[in-house]
């Protein structure tokens, strides 16, 4: 029971078709079906390709701009498209202290802090709630949903942010914004799934609540909240709108708001200027390097994940 | 959301010893409630200085300021809805929700039945996970990306001149600024939006390929009368809880440009509260306006959710 709802194979992707020796190899077509026409082949293929060049394209051109000496950006006038005698000046200049390291440092700092927060909060919440025919689960479940149905309102919650004295502090990037409703409803639905004979017989053992949901429900629960952890993480790591009108210290500032003031109002890091006007360093190249920061860390988690995203998704409300 | 209705039927067992068994749930629940209550709940009530004329410098600190402004009934409504350019936020959005729903909606379906139709695993896993990387991306950066393709410094651009042709800026441009803002949706959301209706693919029953298959039906048949009545009610569930939520368009997106393109181009409900309240200081009037969106909005929504249970679907609540 337990293994079926940790694997969760899709009977019908996987079960018509037999075990194959690798995974680059196709599996065979059943002979009911026609082979497919070349015509057709070129089109989908065209069709993929072109799709994945719209993605990878443009994040190609910045990547290399960002590795490019002063010189091959004169050279081409402005983006390079061919890498030629790449460098690491822009990130060595970057990272050497200065107004962006503090800001991949505060950005680090602020989604590790929250995400623990926010995962912590919502596996508890859902777990509590997990229970049919426990104490109040109804009415602490309707005021959750509540959420769903009427937003706050942005400005009484920054007048409320600022009452409560947050405002140029870190809390008010991750307090406002903790905890997602929809998460815990993934996360409870996940849980409601696990066989209540293995809760109920450690229950009978003298395990504890608590016991049990770290032992058993969140062991059997790691791909699930893996998922809600990366979503939790790229929310906090990609936010800057609570940081633009919460905090007014511009050394506080997380990357993505470093990353606005550079592209949008195409200045130079504090501190780069001299570096730029000096030696063989580009402005483009430290924007496209503080960009490159600013996409590697989900761009190199997200694919670790990627085969479980499918939990994530409000399982009560799609179903697959 | 499946919960076991036993609540009723079980035998009665007092409250006192039912909250004494419950103990550690309830209190497992405790810190996520309070934060959904004081950063939720609170700032609902808060929407009441939308019927005052706030000023938050009458005192020290928000509440006893909300105490001592002077109430002025609906007289901020009044103000909000004749206000010509509340409405053109109004079609702002309009806009923009009508050509996300055209052009937006249909792609993840099409990108979907394309990567489904792909055998080999490995290929799929990349070609997925190229397609869902942009989703993981924060607005700035997807924005920063168009500007390097599309802006008056971008790629194309370059390449134009090179060739001796003109340059041209669509970042700044208010004429095209709606289909960018499309697009940059597609760009960011569109391949995430293929996970839900791969896992509607994957269900499938593979037999049925296979009996229309016997009955002579080709490959495009097969789609038309087996892949796409499967597909049909995810379809439709997502296109009302689109439209639910149709008031909320991009804010982080068109916050991010509306300095570039300008606000009669760029405008919409939620950048005008931000930029009435946040930026002009009137807070009351802004809430107004806020509270005009939210009320819409919670129209919208339970409407959504009402065709959604119509239609014998789920919405984001059950009936």
């Amino acid at each position: 029971m337990t293994q079926r709802l940790l694997e969760r194979p899709l009977p019908a992707a996987r079960g018509s078709r037999p075990a194959r020796p690798s995974r680059w190899a196709a599996p065979a077509r059943p002979v009911w079906e026609e082979p497919p026409t070349r015509a057709g082949l070129t089109a989908k293929a065209g069709l993929l390709v072109l799709a994945c060049l719209a993605v990878l394209f443009p994040l190609w051109i910045v990547v290399v701009t960002s590795l490019s000496s002063k010189k091959t950006i004169t050279e081409t006038g402005g983006l390079v498209v061919v890498p030629r005698d790449l460098t690491l000046i822009a990130y060595r200049e970057l990272l050497s202290g200065g107004q962006v390291t503090r800001a991949v440092l505060v950005s680090l700092g602020v989604t590790l802090v929250g995400t623990l927060f926010s995962t912590t909060v919502s596996v508890l919440c859902a777990y509590g709630l997990s229970r049919p025919g426990s104490v109040g689960h109804r009415l602490i479940l309707f005021t959750l949903m509540g959420t769903m149905f009427f937003g706050a309102g942005l400005i009484p919650t920054y007048l409320l942010v600022q009452t409560l004295g947050l405002t140029d502090t870190y809390l008010a990037l991750i307090l406002p914004s903790a905890v997602s409703v929809f998460n815990i409803l993934v996360l409870r639905a996940f849980f409601m799934g696990i066989s209540p004979e293995l809760t109920d017989s450690a229950r009978i053992d003298g395990a504890g609540d608590l016991r049990i949901l770290w032992t058993i429900v969140i062991p059997l629960s790691r791909a699930v909240i893996a998922v809600i952890t990366l979503f939790y993480a790229v929310g906090y790591w990609s936010a800057w709108f609570n940081a633009s009108i919460y905090l007014n210290d511009q050394t506080m500032m997380p990357l993505q708001n470093v990353l606005i003031q550079l592209a949008q109002k195409q200045e130079i890091p504090v501190g780069l200027g001299q570096a730029v006007k000096a030696g063989n360093l580009s402005g483009l190249a430290v924007q496209m390097a503080v960009m490159v920061l600013a996409l590697l860390p989900v761009a190199v988690l997200s694919p670790f994940v990627q085969k479980h995203f499918k939990k994530g998704m409000l399982t009560g409300a799609v179903k697959g | 959301m499946k919960t076991h209705d036993t609540t009723d039927r079980r035998p009665r067992i007092p409250l006192g010893r039912r909250l004494r068994r419950d103990r550690a749930l309830l209190l497992m629940t405790v810190p996520a409630l309070v934060l959904v209550l004081v950063f939720h709940y609170v700032p609902v009530l808060g929407n009441v200085v939308a019927f005052q004329e706030y000023d938050p410098y009458v005192s020290t600190n928000g509440v006893t300021a909300i105490a001592e402004s002077p109430w002025v009934g609906l007289a901020q409504f009044d103000r909000v809805l004749s206000d010509p350019s509340f409405w053109d936020a109004v079609e702002n959005t309009l806009v923009f929700f009508l050509l996300q729903l055209v052009f937006f909606f249909p792609v993840p379906i099409a990108l979907a039945l394309l990567v489904h139709s792909l055998l080999r695993p490995r290929v799929r896993a990349f070609v997925q996970a190229v397609l869902y990387l942009p989703h993981f991306f924060s607005w700035v950066i997807v924005i920063t990306v168009f500007q390097q393709v599309f802006g008056g410094a971008g790629i194309i651009a370059q390449t134009l001149r090179e060739r001796g042709h003109e340059g041209f800026d669509l970042m700044t441009d208010p004429g095209t600024f709606k289909f960018l803002v499309t697009a940059e949706g597609i760009w960011k959301d569109a391949g995430w939006g293929v996970i839900v209706f791969l896992a509607a693919l994957a269900a499938v029953d593979r037999s049925l390929y296979e009996a229309a298959a016997m009955d002579g039906a080709d490959r495009w048949r097969r789609m038309w009368h087996v892949t796409l009545p499967a597909l049909r009610p995810v379809i439709a569930l997502l296109l009302v809880l689109r439209v639910g939520d149709a008031l909320t368009v991009g804010f982080e997106q068109l916050l991010l440009q509306r300095d570039a393109v300008g606000p009669g181009a760029a405008e919409v409900l939620d950048t005008f509260v931000w930029w009435t309240g946040l930026r002009s200081q009137d807070f009351s009037y802004a809430a107004a306006a806020g509270l005009v969106k939210g009320l819409v909005g919670l129209v919208l929504v339970v409407s959504a959710n009402k065709a959604a249970h119509l239609m014998g679907e789920q919405g984001v609540y059950r009936k």
